[in-house]
């Protein structure tokens, strides 16, 4: 035993202390967790969406596919179309995400009549080679994404997004 | 180390009279329920305010995932309840909490008329404290409107017609209300939101503070 003697105002203090800030904490706790729900929700991976793009038309220039999937936003359920820029390189299938990596603004592909090889961002005239990879001294910082891609039936289908694997 | 800090900053901006002034007063003997148990009766102002902290806190965070739409407001708080964690609890909260502040609040006034508190010279603050029941009733009746299920939408029905039956400018009332002469829907329910977070805690506040400045001022009323 310490020899320090805890007086009467001091236990009360610590005691009044203690039992307030559990009870706050209780208060608080699910207001915070509550609040916080969606950085801590757990996603599923997407599926694959079926486009209306034939495989065999596709070539080595990139074509913009469109595919349509629905969507459920907390409680608003929609219907939302994204695009993939898709190509083929020997047989493989490529489908390169049309989200610039710098501020998340559509890139073209030939956007710019200068780079006519090349994805082109509107925004801050960002560049990228076809693989994806971001041209240096334009304002990116890493390679365009990748979504998984397959064939289905003949027709493209595009899955989930995953950073670039070709460069 | 919070010593240090509350040093530092006391050293500076002499915060401890502030806080002297708010904290630091005596609870006579006859108010206190160490003494007189049945002095509990004098906690019930104490209490209803505690609720009404926890009323704006947990409505803070339910306006995270509310909307105050008629598409989306049933889902949204039917989400907010089922699929967010704590919802139910959050909202259970509010829920709760809205009933207990006025059973309170009712109570409370029951302890200041029965004391005979309210005499001079505390009428200004009794009058303060029937504006204030008014505007937690006010907050109840607009609430109740928000999660827009079939209790909510009947029971404004309801209400509407109550305020609707005012002689001479009923009909305003309810127009100024419901934002329409005869649909009950979208705008009645923007406005009722507005209202509920907006424009009646502004009310609440401000009377809140009036009430305490002069409770500070005058003390509390002396024993029976």
């Amino acid at each position: 035993m310490s020899n320090n003697r805890v007086s009467r105002r001091q236990f009360l203090g610590y005691t009044l202390t203690g039992v307030g800030g559990f009870m706050a904490a209780g208060m608080l706790m699910p207001m915070v967790r509550f609040a916080v729900d969606p950085v801590l929700q757990q996603k599923g991976a997407g599926d694959f969406v079926l486009t209306d793009q034939r495989v065999e038309d596709i070539t080595e220039e990139p074509v913009r596919v469109d595919f349509t999937f629905e969507q459920t936003d907390a409680w608003y359920v929609s219907e939302v179309t994204n695009s993939a820029w898709v190509y083929k390189e020997g047989d493989k299938l490529i489908a390169l995400s049309p989200v610039c990596k710098h501020l998340g603004c559509t890139v073209n592909w030939a956007g710019d009549p200068e780079h006519p090889t090349q994805f082109f961002c509107p925004c801050h005239a960002g560049r990228y080679e076809k693989n994806g990879q971001n041209i240096a001294g334009t304002p990116p910082l890493g390679p365009l994404d990748e979504y998984l891609v397959e064939e289905q039936d003949g027709y493209v289908a595009i899955g989930a997004v995953r950073p670039n694997t070709l460069v | 180390m919070l010593n240090k800090l509350y040093d530092w900053v006391d050293e500076r901006l002499d915060i401890t009279p502030i806080w002297r002034d708010i904290a630091d007063h005596e609870v006579p003997e006859h108010v206190n329920p160490a003494h007189h148990f049945s002095a509990f009766v004098y906690c019930f102002g104490g209490l209803t305010f505690f609720i009404t902290v926890i009323q704006i806190l947990s409505g803070m965070f339910l306006t995270m995932y509310y909307v105050p739409d008629i598409e989306n407001a049933w889902q949204s708080v039917y989400y907010l309840q089922n699929e967010v964690a704590f919802g139910e609890i959050v909202r259970g909260m509010h829920h709760w909490g809205a009933s207990l502040v006025v059973v309170m609040i009712f109570l409370h006034t029951l302890r200041v008329f029965f004391t005979g508190s309210y005499k001079k010279p505390r009428e200004l603050n009794w009058v303060v404290g029937v504006m204030l029941f008014g505007v937690i009733l006010g907050l109840s009746f607009t609430g109740y409107l928000l999660p827009w299920d079939m209790k909510a939408l009947f029971a404004t029905k309801v209400g509407i017609e109550i305020a609707a039956s005012v002689p001479l400018i009923g009909g305003m009332i309810k127009v100024l209300l419901a934002g329409d002469s005869t649909i009950l829907g979208a705008q009645t329910l923007t406005r009722f939101f507005a209202i509920h977070v907006f424009f009646l805690p502004a009310a609440l506040l401000g009377l809140l503070a009036a009430h305490f400045i002069m409770i500070r001022r005058q003390g509390i009323s002396g024993p029976l």
